[in-house]
């Protein structure tokens, strides 16, 4: 029999219903590969015991056919889902120790489909980030490293504890949580693939909140099946979030047709900046014959505002975040530094409590919605979103899905780039617009640069037609067979 | 748009964040680059175009009236830092 | 109607704005399904949303948008099909998010008007300038631990509206008589029960003082009264503290100030002295609020009499004065309790009764109309009596009496005693016998010219018969036999 850890989620849910391999195995191998690559710094927290118990219980269903969709498949979750009676940190010092007496609804369906959670994900401090270093739980390692250099690489991020630990089979899945690139980015530099549904797809109810206009949980998985399974799981009306859509949830598996045969490929124009990496270009070039030669049609659009997109996401996201990240103040969960006087307790236990990231994104928002720059700042943002979204519709009128790559490079060290937040900041370049319009997108492994490590194509869809993007993203993955593993795991 | 030393403590005020006067000079700078940059929307033509607030094409679904919630102060009050039975505490507040 | 203030310098024009928060009668709270009832142990009605734990979210309430736009019809606003909310940033020890959800530059409800009833029977138009909807805060309490502030977040999250008035009140008086109104709406459509004791309504009051015709002058906030009493004694104090100041040369601070009910004035808010700036904006949990219209005319169409309609139909319908008819509908439980007892019989009558005798009971018992001595439906049997001869209105005072003493119902209190007037002329013809033998004197002095007499033969007759001979009956009578 091949490795346990080298089935699929797909493949192992095979396995487990054919009973030709047990919950307890499975789980089990996955906690020992749990504690094996402790040294990537993935978890925050481990549940490998509690895991180890319900794959008993999963083993029982599975015997008696009273088996879910999940029963018995090994995931992680990113530490921003609030799960009960575990902790739970959104990287930060500041909720250190908070153990919430609640379960996010995305969890909650999760736990209701059989999955068995190894721990919480480690991930950038409240998702702001593009490369993991700024939790305060310490920097996530990629399995990955570049060929004849030892040098310890981001897995990028926020959702870097989620990518590191399902490219180094640690998980046979993970959640992740997008706002502005943090499923899709950190997937590319890891060689896996992840999908941000459409804004209102998944619950955000019991998510930690940073930008609530743009976050949205999904996917990370070894493919592209593996994260429609996982993401059918995840996804779902509920009544308890405003904005989620009160939508049926199609059959995404069943989308996996492999055809796409007369399917419109968007490529837009502006999106070719001066600059960019060659080997992405090269790599983004391939992408599109791949899906001509698959009998798709490539037609270049145009995404005139798209240039402004970092611009306008890094003035709504940290407005929102300055707004959501009030609650941390000491009172009611999480750190307290003292103080003689309430405003002293408040500004001492965030500003202990705050990483310098955070911080910064605190201030740029207070700043940008105080009295006197609200219309420079917030509202123009809001204007201009409204333009990059009517783009977007425009091109939808003409294209069934664009094509893009995901990142502008691989993967980075840890320690580059970390002096310039704007240098950090355009990792999210390609990833970003889909974010402001609140488009399902995908990122998938594509290709290797010249020093070996994993790059991406990204795909955009229609409004809640995660289905396309899907398809083709499952022909493109078939097209690109993309079957390198990280070097040291 | 560059942050004077004065207006980062001041919005560091706002957002109740204790900054030190060593940060200031730092934190003035990075922030005074951040807004120089996003400066770059101005050049966008917006005269006629409504801001957009959520993508969500919906709007704002209601629930009935009915009581859901049981009394569960002690769930509350679990993870308050120096809470007692029955109260959040926070150090006095003189009005 | 402006009433001057006399100061060292010359009179002064006092200018009142109201803001007033009232509780919204629901089950649940505005954004989450906790509780709102009044007098829970500590922190017993907090949902996570209310606690602001991390992750949670909004989700509205349809009866605080309902009952919302029920008030803002009660005030002849504008009703906003779409209103948009926003958060308020600010951090307090007991506002858990950071930030309230409130309506900020689209309100649900916009521009409207009150009537006030003035002490001469006449009214005066105050604008409305908004109606929004917005969450209160949970309490602190300063005075149970030495270092420490204690919050409950009961009341954290429940629904509020804060309407506030144009600057058009001109006193104290008026701004007592706005709440007055204002409260006797609300309890009318039912959407806030008007408690300022338990806090389901509070007062905020903008005043400033000036020259008459000058411009505004700048105004003070003073926060949270919580009587009607309170409101006027702080405005009557505040105006003179802000001539005061300038009078002597000062000029007046735009600031936050709290009344001080124990010594009667208002000082600075310490807590509030930082600079505010409370960065609203839409709030992104929550998407426009988009009324149905089918929903607004349903509301309408089942809006109830409110006071100055039901006011007008007592004058037009039953005759009553303006003055009375104001007195009735006032308190929505004492026009139920008229119109009870005026249910066919003589309007007037049943009015006079409620005004005058009803009214000084409750006032000699220290009862209120909602718990009163005497039901309506005993008043009402009462009153029968005198409208079909059982009993005279002399005698019926009597009878009330007892009825609030003894309760039971008047009809059996008035055979028990034999209290039943005397109808038959036999009778009353034997009582004028004996009366006008006895005073023989008298007779003839009446019959030479001096008839105000007559008021004393009807005395007399009416004692012979223990007060129980029929008025009318006994004045013809008499009439005829003193002719001779
Ligand atoms: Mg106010
Ligand atoms: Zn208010």
């Amino acid at each position: 029999m091949t490795d346990i850890l080298d089935l699929s989620l797909a493949a192992a849910r095979r396995a487990l219903a054919d009973r030709s391999l047990s919950a307890v195995e499975l789980v089990g191998a996955y906690a020992k590969r749990v504690e094996a690559t402790r040294g990537l710094n993935a978890f925050i927290t481990e549940t490998l015991d509690h895991a180890v118990e319900a794959a008993k219980t999963a083993d029982q269903e599975l015997a008696s056919g009273d088996a879910k969709p999940l029963t018995g498949v090994p995931i992680g979750i990113k530490d921003l889902f609030c799960t009960k009676g575990v902790q739970t940190t959104a990287g930060s010092a500041i909720l250190k120790g908070f153990i919430p007496p609640y379960e996010s609804t995305v969890t909650e369906r999760l736990a209701a489909a059989g999955a068995i959670s190894l721990g919480k994900l480690n991930l950038d401090e409240f998702a702001m980030g593009s490369s993991n270093i700024t939790s305060h739980y310490g920097p996530v390692k990629s399995p990955w490293t570049r060929a004849g250099d030892d040098r310890p690489l981001v897995p990028g991020g926020s959702s870097g504890g989620s990518a590191a630990a399902v490219a180094a089979r640690a998980v046979l899945a993970a959640t992740g949580t997008d706002t502005g690139g943090s499923i899709r980015q950190p997937a590319a530099f890891t060689g896996i693939a992840g999908i941000k549904p459409t804004y209102g797809r998944c619950s955000r109810w019991g998510i930690v909140a940073f930008a609530s206009s743009l976050d949205q949980a999904g996917a990370m998985a070894r493919d592209v099946q593996d994260c429609a399974i996982l993401l059918q799981a995840m996804a779902g009306h509920d009544p308890k979030d405003s904005t989620s859509a009160p939508l049926p949830v199609p059959d995404w598996s069943a989308a996996l047709t492999g055809d796409i045969r007369g399917l419109k490929v968007g490529v837009p124009k502006e999106y070719r900046v001066d600059g960019t990496n060659p080997e992405i270009l090269a790599l983004w070039d391939q992408g599109l014959a791949w899906a001509r030669d698959a009998g798709a049609e490539i037609v270049e659009v145009s995404l005139p505002h798209t240039q402004y997109a970092l611009a306008t996401y890094y003035i709504v996201a940290p407005a929102e975040a300055s707004s959501n990240l009030a609650r941390y103040d000491g009172v009611r969960f999480g750190q307290r530094v003292p103080g003689k006087t309430l405003d002293e307790m408040y500004e001492n236990t965030r500003g202990a409590g705050f990483g310098a990231e955070v911080r910064r994104r605190i201030l740029i928002g207070t700043y940008t919605l105080s009295a006197g720059y609200y219309d420079a700042y917030y509202l123009k943002a809001q204007k201009v979103r409204a333009l990059i979204a009517r783009d977007f519709r425009e091109a939808f009128q003409q294209v069934d899905v664009l094509l893009t790559p995901t990142a502008p490079t691989a993967a980075f060290a840890l320690g580059e780039k970390m002096d310039d937040p704007i240098a950090m900041y355009l990792n999210d370049v390609f990833t970003v617009p889909a974010s402001l319009a609140g488009l399902p997108a995908m990122s998938i492994p594509a290709g290797l640069s010249s020093d070996q490590l994993p790059l991406g194509l990204h795909l955009i869809g229609r409004p809640f037609d995660e289905a396309t993007v899907l398809r083709c993203a499952h022909v493109l993955e078939r097209a690109a067979g993309f079957t390198a593993r990280p070097q040291g795991y | 748009m560059a942050l004077d030393q004065k207006t980062v403590a001041r919005v560091a005020m706002l957002a109740r964040i204790k900054v030190t006067e060593a940060d200031l000079p730092g934190l003035a700078t990075e922030l005074s680059g951040i807004l120089g940059w996003i400066e770059q929307l101005q050049a966008v033509d917006t005269s006629d175009v409504e801001p957009m607030t959520s993508v969500a094409d919906l709007t704002l679904p209601m629930r009935e009236d009915v009581v859901t919630v049981a009394a569960q102060r002690d769930a509350i009050l679990a993870n308050g830092p120096e809470a007692n039975e029955s109260f959040f505490t926070v150090p006095k507040v003189v009005e | 109607m402006t009433q001057l203030i006399e100061g060292r310098t010359g009179s002064w024009e006092v200018v009142i704005g109201l803001e007033v928060h009232a509780q919204v009668i629901s089950n649940a709270k505005l954004f989450s399904g906790a509780p709102t009832a009044f007098g829970a142990e500590p922190n017993e009605q907090v949902s996570l949303v209310d606690a602001a734990m991390p992750g949670m979210l909004p989700v509205i309430n349809r009866v605080c948008v309902e009952q919302a736009v029920k008030t803002g019809l009660g005030l002849e606003a504008e009703i906003n099909l779409v209103s948009v909310f926003d958060r308020k940033n600010y951090f307090y020890a007991d506002l858990p998010a950071g930030y309230q959800i409130s309506q900020y530059q689209q309100p649900i409800v916009g521009k409207g008007r009150l009537l006030i009833d003035l002490p001469d029977g006449s009214q005066r138009e105050i604008g409305i300038t908004r109606l929004h909807l917005e969450q209160d805060a949970g309490k602190s309490m300063h005075d149970q631990h030495p270092v420490l502030s204690y919050i409950d977040l009961n009341r954290a999250g429940i629904a509020l509206m804060e309407i506030v008035s144009e600057p058009d009140l001109r006193s104290s008086e008026e701004a007592a008589a706005y709440l007055k109104k204002l409260r006797s709406i609300l309890r009318y459509l039912g959407t806030c029960d008007g408690n300022m004791e338990e806090g389901s309504m509070r007062c905020d009051a903008n005043v400033s003082v000036r020259r008459p015709g000058d411009p505004f002058g700048t105004r003070c906030e003073i926060k949270n009264v919580n009587s009607i009493r309170y409101v006027a004694q702080a405005i009557d104090y505040e105006a003179r503290r802000q001539i005061e100041v300038i009078e002597t040369g000062g000029t007046i601070d735009q600031e936050t100030r709290l009344f001080d009910a124990g010594r009667g004035i208002t000082r600075t808010m310490r807590s509030k002295e930082h600079a505010h700036d409370y960065r609203y904006f839409p709030d992104p949990d929550l998407l426009p609020l988009v009324l149905d219209p089918a929903m607004v005319a349903r509301i309408k169409a089942e809006m109830p009499e409110l006071p100055d309609q039901r006011r007008q139909r007592y004058v037009q319908e039953f005759g009553l004065s303006a003055y009375d008819a104001g007195v009735l509908v006032g308190e929505k439980e004492t026009a139920v309790y008229y119109e009870t007892v005026a249910r066919g019989r003589d309007p007037k009558v049943a009015a006079n009764w409620v005004t005058t005798d009803l009214f000084g009971l409750l006032n000699k018992t220290g009862r209120t109309i909602a718990d009163p001595p005497i039901t309506a439906e005993q008043l009402g049997g009462l009153l029968d009596l005198i409208a079909d001869g059982t009993i005279s209105g002399k005698i019926a005072k009597d009878v009330f009496l007892i009825l609030a003493e003894e309760g039971g119902d008047a009809r059996s209190i008035v055979e028990a005693r034999g209290l039943k007037q005397v109808t038959d002329t036999g009778a009353i013809d034997a009582a004028i016998d004996a009366v006008l033998a006895a005073n023989a004197d008298k007779v003839a002095e009446y019959r030479s010219g001096k008839d105000k007499l007559f008021g004393f033969f009807v005395g007399q007759v009416m004692k012979a018969t223990g007060g129980k001979a029929n008025p009318a009956a006994l004045n013809e009578l008499l009439k005829t036999r003193l002719q001779g």
